[in-house]
């Protein structure tokens, strides 16, 4: 009987949540790495054996973990993430320049075109690949060395790159998100880089067809159709057909627009998932009820999925990396909180239930749907 | 002809972990002992420890790890200066602590 894998990353260590397809009942193993920040753990969509974890700590520094079982078992990987060449200096929040320093790993994208390739978003923000599992890394410096690096700021968490997308059928082609420079893409395997923020709106930049300086919080796109790519953004949801190059905007008769995940269906290319919070002053829910948003016609019109998930007296947060789906018949959406909540639909986002209540808080859920 | 140092290290909770060690790890150190050369020894033995105590890029000190030894805090101590007689026979330990404040 199919399977699913839930992989969850916490402030305190990461948990593997376990079920089959029904995903009614659930064995929960962890915590792994207990005591230690684990900012992504994600398995290949090759091998589902295979499985990363970005785990840092202050005291420690970076740290990759590398599991064969699923995550049963790790083993430490490579952890050297030095820039290539001399760093250079960004803005930093009061505009003054400061130089590229790195702190830790946000976000492991194993690669869908080959099993031993992964690549890694690092704070400040960067770009590493490893071809050989997460032994060595080394840097795609196209990216930090565009024109606007300079201009680069942080985000309130950091300067950091925190989405990587891969094209499905183009190994070539890749999306990456950065907080808070905006959205870029390469269409030659990372040696260059295009910012792709045409047409967003960000209240804090004056020049309106400024090529950086917009705070992307995530990106989506469904493999049937990826040059539809869709965008949280710090205030709004957008939406591009052009593989980036322009968007417009989709928040529509969302309570709010501000958020930050966002998440496709596995089936349906126009059915789209974000988590709204009040704004970038409160991030807690609308009128203290947690309410996943979907969207079934590329945003525009939202229905709140509330069946299930608390409406009242609810102040969590869903961060950018903590909501997933899986690629079971029927559909199932995942989204951690940084309540320590993790609730599973196995219905498109119609009903909910929580498979654990009291985890350290979330930093990120990814789900894989085992054969 | 004196053959190399036999040099006992502990470590904290989460590097012995991560070593996959207990409370103390005995380590053979050739020639002068110092901070540098037990930390070169104890990343030859444990590989999987680069970085979590010396920082990749230049070699220092991570900010919230210490070093201490013979109840002396040894943190601010050259990396080339001799480590005590203690240490360097193996009576006492070379402790590397990972500080309360980076909790």
């Amino acid at each position: 009987m199919p399977g699913t894998r839930v992989l969850v990353g916490t402030r305190k260590g990461a948990f593997v949540l376990t079920s089959d397809e029904h995903r009614r009942d659930w064995e929960v193993s962890g915590p792994h790495f207990p005591g230690l920040e684990v900012y992504h753990v994600k398995g290949s969509p090759l091998d589902p054996d295979r499985v990363w974890a970005s785990v840092s700590s202050g005291w420690f520094g970076q740290l990759v973990q590398r599991s064969s079982d699923g995550g049963q078992t790790w083993d430490v990987v490579g952890n050297d993430f030095t820039y290539d060449g001399v760093p250079g200096q960004h803005q930093w929040y009061d505009g003054s320049l400061r130089p590229w320093e790195f702190t830790r790993v946000w976000h492991l994208e194993p690669s869908v075109h080959d099993v031993d390739t992964l690549y890694a978003g690092v704070e400040d923000a960067a770009l590493f690949r490893s071809t050989d599992g997460g032994v060595t890394w080394s840097e795609l410096s196209g990216l930090r060395n565009h024109d606007t690096g300079p201009q680069w700021q942080p985000g309130a968490g950091g300067m950091c790159l925190h989405t990587v997308l891969e094209h499905p059928s183009d190994p070539d082609r890749l999306y990456v998100a950065i907080s808070a420079a905006g959205a870029f893409r390469t269409d030659d395997g990372g040696v260059t880089w295009q910012p792709i923020n045409k047409g967003l709106r960000s209240g804090g930049i004056p020049d309106e067809d400024s090529e950086v300086g917009h705070c992307v919080h995530h990106l989506d796109l469904h493999p049937s159709n990826p040059d539809v790519l869709y965008m949280q953004k710090h205030w709004d949801v957008m939406r591009s057909k052009d593989g980036g190059l322009t968007w417009h905007e989709v928040s529509g008769d969302l309570p709010s627009d501000f958020g930050f995940p966002i998440a496709v269906h596995a089936h349906e290319p126009e059915t789209v998932y974000v988590v709204p919070i009040l704004s970038d002053e409160h991030h807690v829910p609308p009128d203290g009820r947690l309410r996943v948003y979907r969207s079934r016609t590329g945003g525009d019109t939202w229905e709140p999925l509330t069946e299930g998930l608390p409406q009242e007296h609810c102040y969590v947060n869903v961060l950018r990396d903590a909501m997933a789906v899986d690629r079971h018949e029927s559909c199932g959406v995942y989204v951690g909180t940084t309540g320590g909540q993790v609730y599973a639909s196995a219905d498109s986002g119609d009903t909910w239930q929580a498979v654990v209540r009291d985890l350290p808080a979330v930093l990120s859920v990814e789900v894989q749907t085992l054969p | 002809m004196s053959g190399p140092a036999s040099v006992r290290v502990v470590l904290p909770g989460h590097l012995r972990s991560l070593a996959r060690v207990g409370s103390e790890v005995v380590l053979d150190v050739d020639g002068a002992v110092t901070q540098r050369s037990v930390l070169d020894a104890l990343e030859a033995a444990h590989p999987e420890l680069r970085g979590t105590i010396r920082r990749r890029e230049d070699g220092r000190r991570r900010d919230f790890v210490r070093f201490f030894a013979c109840e002396e805090d040894l943190s601010h101590e050259e990396p080339d200066a001799p480590l005590p007689d203690e240490v360097a026979t193996g009576r006492e330990p070379y402790l590397v602590v990972g500080a309360m404040a980076g909790g």
